[in-house]
């Protein structure tokens, strides 16, 4: 058995099983973090949505107002340390929060851009003074940031920047040369996070505020969705940033660039699970009122097959965005005050595989929700009127922002192999059990949820064979290899979804009882039925396209039997239509 | 000033009430501060930022009454007081909880005591002018504005829709209709001061009382829903031959008339 650290290391659930008491669940939540829930909740459908048509139409004033009014409340402060006139509150508030903000479309990411990619690089790397001067601001919304990464020539190739800054002669000011693409929440900012080469090589981040000579704006962009958030080109001629404004280290902002997003990718997550909650509660309300054929829609077992499958994954995007909420506080709780940058950013990066997941999956199940929810509402679906055109454009972007959900693929296991290149993992050992655990026949452990923990076994297991299987086909050549890299991804995502599902149920089932958590475990059940048909589609695939003769005859073979025997934890036709009618009672997901 | 709220936990307004044998099934079931209450607590809270004093928040229930006083704790009380009768008291009822809250108070020098106009689950309103009674102090119910002076309180009442002014002086005993404010939510620098303010809790002992001295004065028989409602008829034909038949329906089917 592995021994399990008392603090958990990054990716590690690709290879270990992880510790149920570790794994932090909604159940887990305080009374602090349920309350600051229900502020965020009223803020939002009290203050935000009835002026939806305004925000759609870019009231910007509007956005102003309302990021001030979340501000008084501390909605924006909950990052920032309390001697900055924050609350320093931990990474499951934020995620509260982020959830909350995320049904409200546009003005929603204008708030968690704000909060995040354009707060945290301050937070955590600036100087005191720049802390001093800026934090406060930003806490109370007095001030709003933004975040310039995108050029023209430098979208996911991030550091291609073609942005310049050169120190003038008296060593009082950089100068700042280059043009910013699609800036989120560009026409409102106060300051500006942005990117730019010292000396044309040396990438470097500086805080800009919006009254610095050289700094304009484009012209506001024509967008398909999310339009409360004014996007922008910012660009800067012969800015002047004074010197005291160069965020980090010459040379360094890689570090910041990267390391924040990790965060933004959590962030994005916690906003999809919001917004696919919102959703799906439209898509129940709508079928139950809409009739044909003589009753409402929603008693066709066909719809109540596609709430299900929403229902389903929300549940796991919930697991797995808490969980991961927690691993970040653990990395990352203790150093609100630290100023030791290279701590900061090797934590930050500690889980850049699981922020990449929560961005992905959180996207793709938004996204789903959203088209679902569509064409539940058929014809009403497309009308503007009936708010669900404007979920899905609004939904669209959150594949593209924050790192591609391609780019975020790839992050996945390569972080994996470059852990194992530098020996801080043991991976051909780890695949050889995991081989050797496939052709074992199992003895299921009289715990709950046996089985159900059995199969999320098998899935680590299969993404460790063909971890290895990809290793010995392409050994270091396996960072181009792309196709087996998604396929990877692929499965690393559908192993953290369905253990986060089924951790988060057995620690429900211990701590509330089988019944209490009838509802849970059938969700559960509802995801690992999609991932155990996901994992062995894609195992199946990767080892076709890794092996060949003998070995592959026998590898897929394999696959096929361990995934068939393990059918039994889907839910019966019967029980999804009753889990399908009790969302339908409640109006909204509830597990 | 010394102001006290009495706050009770009731049912979220959204939650469908379910019944089964013979009594409201609370598993699963949100909660939230008895929304007349929360008028109190935000009026509390106002009066207290001009005029200076404390805010205690005091409620009679079970140990789950603890996150609606923390509640009212991070909207600006300053204390709350839990007196649980959860191990004491089977079936309560409006005497029950005045004849507890009265003495608890007595002896507190309470300037101002602000409780909603009814909770929206027994809906009796009957404990806060109880209250007042047994502490032998004057007391109006559902008002709308109050303005304190010195000593002196001016209040505008709802009376079935109209209003009426009043001028009354302290101490006194209000309940609070709706109009009253727009109570604010917890701000999350609230909710986390919330944390650490005193929320003190009591039991019946504490306050010399025994279970007699509070057994409830009524009993419930039974506890049942309204009928559902039936659909509407929709009514066809010429306008004289419709209204003959709305006549005869309003005879016949609806016993009005």
């Amino acid at each position: 058995m592995e021994k399990t650290n008392t603090r958990t290391r990054g990716a590690s659930f690709l290879f270990s099983k992880v510790e149920p008491d570790h794994v932090f669940t909604p159940e887990d939540f305080t009374d602090e973090h349920r309350m600051i829930g229900t502020t965020a909740k009223q803020f939002v459908e009290k203050e935000v949505t009835p002026h939806q048509g305004q925000i759609e139409k870019q009231d910007f004033k509007l956005i102003v107002t309302l990021m001030q009014k979340a501000g008084d409340l501390g909605l924006l402060a909950h990052s920032i340390p309390e001697q900055y006139g924050g609350l320093g509150l931990d990474k499951i508030s934020k995620g509260i929060v982020g959830e909350m903000v995320g049904q409200s479309g546009g003005y929603g990411v204008a708030h968690s851009n704000h909060t995040c990619i354009a707060t945290l690089p301050i937070t955590y790397f600036g100087t005191e003074e720049q802390k001093a001067k800026y934090l406060p601001k930003l806490a109370s919304g007095e001030y709003i940031g933004a975040y310039c990464l995108t050029e023209p020539n430098a979208g996911s190739d991030a550091l291609s920047a073609q942005t310049t800054a050169r120190l003038n002669e008296t060593g009082t000011h950089y100068v700042l040369n280059g043009t910013k693409l699609y800036i989120t929440n560009a026409f409102f900012s106060d300051t500006f996070i942005v990117y730019a080469k010292v000396d044309g090589t040396k990438f470097t981040a500086f805080i800009v505020e919006k009254d610095f000579p050289g700094l304009s704006l484009g012209p506001e962009e024509e967008k398909m969705g999310i339009k409360g958030s004014s996007t922008r080109s910012v660009i800067l001629e012969d800015c002047q940033v004074p010197a005291e404004n160069l965020l980090g280290e010459v040379g360094k902002g890689h570090v910041i660039a990267l390391n924040v997003l990790n965060l933004g990718r959590f962030n994005l997550g916690s906003a999809c699970m919001g917004a696919s909650k919102y959703s799906l509660s439209k898509a129940l309300q709508f079928t139950q009122e809409r009739k044909q054929f003589g009753r409402a829609i929603s008693d066709f077992p066909a719809t109540k097959q596609k709430v299900v499958k929403m229902a389903g994954r929300i549940y796991a995007t919930e697991s797995l965005q808490y969980r991961t909420a927690s691993l970040l506080e653990e990395a990352l709780g203790g150093l609100y005050e630290s100023s030791d940058w290279k701590e900061i950013g090797k934590q930050m990066s500690e889980f850049a595989t699981e922020c990449a997941i929560c961005k992905v999956y959180g996207s793709e199940t938004l996204d789903f929700t959203a088209d679902e929810t569509l064409q539940l509402h058929g014809g009403a679906g497309f009308i503007k009127d009936y708010g669900v055109e404007q979920i899905y454009r609004d939904s669209r972007i959150n594949r593209i922002f924050e790192g591609t959900n391609e780019i975020n693929r790839l992050l996945i296991p390569t972080h994996l192999f470059r852990k194992a290149m530098k020996g801080e993992v043991d991976l051909l050992s780890k695949v050889q059990q995991a081989i050797a655990e496939l052709q074992e026949s199992v003895k299921l452990d009289n715990e709950p949820l046996a089985e159900e923990r059995n199969a999320v076994d098998t899935i680590r297991n299969l993404f460790l064979l063909c971890a290895g299987l990809a290793f010995e086909a392409h050994g270091e050549g396996l960072v181009h290899e792309q196709e087996t890299l998604m396929g990877l991804a692929d499965l690393a995502i559908t192993l953290y979804t369905a253990e986060s599902s089924v951790i988060r149920t057995l620690r429900s089932v211990k701590r509330y009882g089988e019944e209490k958590s009838a509802l849970k475990i059938n969700l559960a059940r509802v995801v690992l039925e999609d991932s155990l048909w996901d994992a062995e589609r894609l195992s199946r695939t990767l080892t076709m396209a890794l092996t060949d003769g003998e070995k592959q005859k026998q590898l897929t073979g394999l696959i096929f039997r361990e995934c068939s025997q393990l059918r039994s934890v889907s839910l019966s036709v019967d029980k999804k239509r009753e889990l399908a009618d009790l969302l339908f009672k409640e109006n909204k997901f509830i597990c | 000033m010394n102001i006290f709220v009495l706050l009770k936990r009731t049912f979220d307004t959204e939650e469908k009430i379910v019944i089964s044998n013979g009594s409201i099934v609370e598993d699963g079931a949100e909660f939230i501060i008895n929304p007349y209450d929360e008028y109190a607590v935000e009026e509390a809270i106002q009066i207290r930022d001009s005029q200076g004093g404390e805010v205690t928040v005091v409620s009679v229930g079970g140990e789950e009454a603890e996150k609606q006083l923390r509640t009212a704790l991070a909207m600006g009380a300053d204390k709350a007081v839990l007196i649980n009768i959860e191990d004491d008291i089977e079936n309560g009822d409006q005497f029950t909880t005045s004849k507890i809250l009265a003495e608890f108070l007595q002896g507190k020098e309470a300037d101002l005591i602000l409780a909603g106009n009814v909770a929206i689950d027994g809906g009796s309103g009957q404990v806060g002018p109880r209250v007042a009674d047994l502490l032998d102090i004057p007391y109006i119910t559902t008002i709308t504005n109050i303005t304190v002076d010195g000593t002196s309180v001016k209040i505008v009442r709802d009376v079935e829709g109209d209003s009426e002014t009043i001028e009354a002086a302290l101490p006194l005993l209000v309940t609070a209709q709706q109009g009253l404010n727009e109570p604010r939510y917890p701000s999350l620098p609230g909710i986390m001061k919330a944390k650490k303010k005193p929320l003190e809790e009591l039991e019946l002992d504490d306050l010399d009382l025994d279970e007699d001295d509070v057994e409830a004065k009524t009993k419930t028989i039974e506890i049942f829903l309204p009928p559902k409602k039936e659909a509407g008829k929709v009514l066809e034909g010429e306008l004289d031959v419709q209204v003959k038949e709305l006549v005869s329906l309003l005879h016949s089917e609806a016993k009005v008339i």
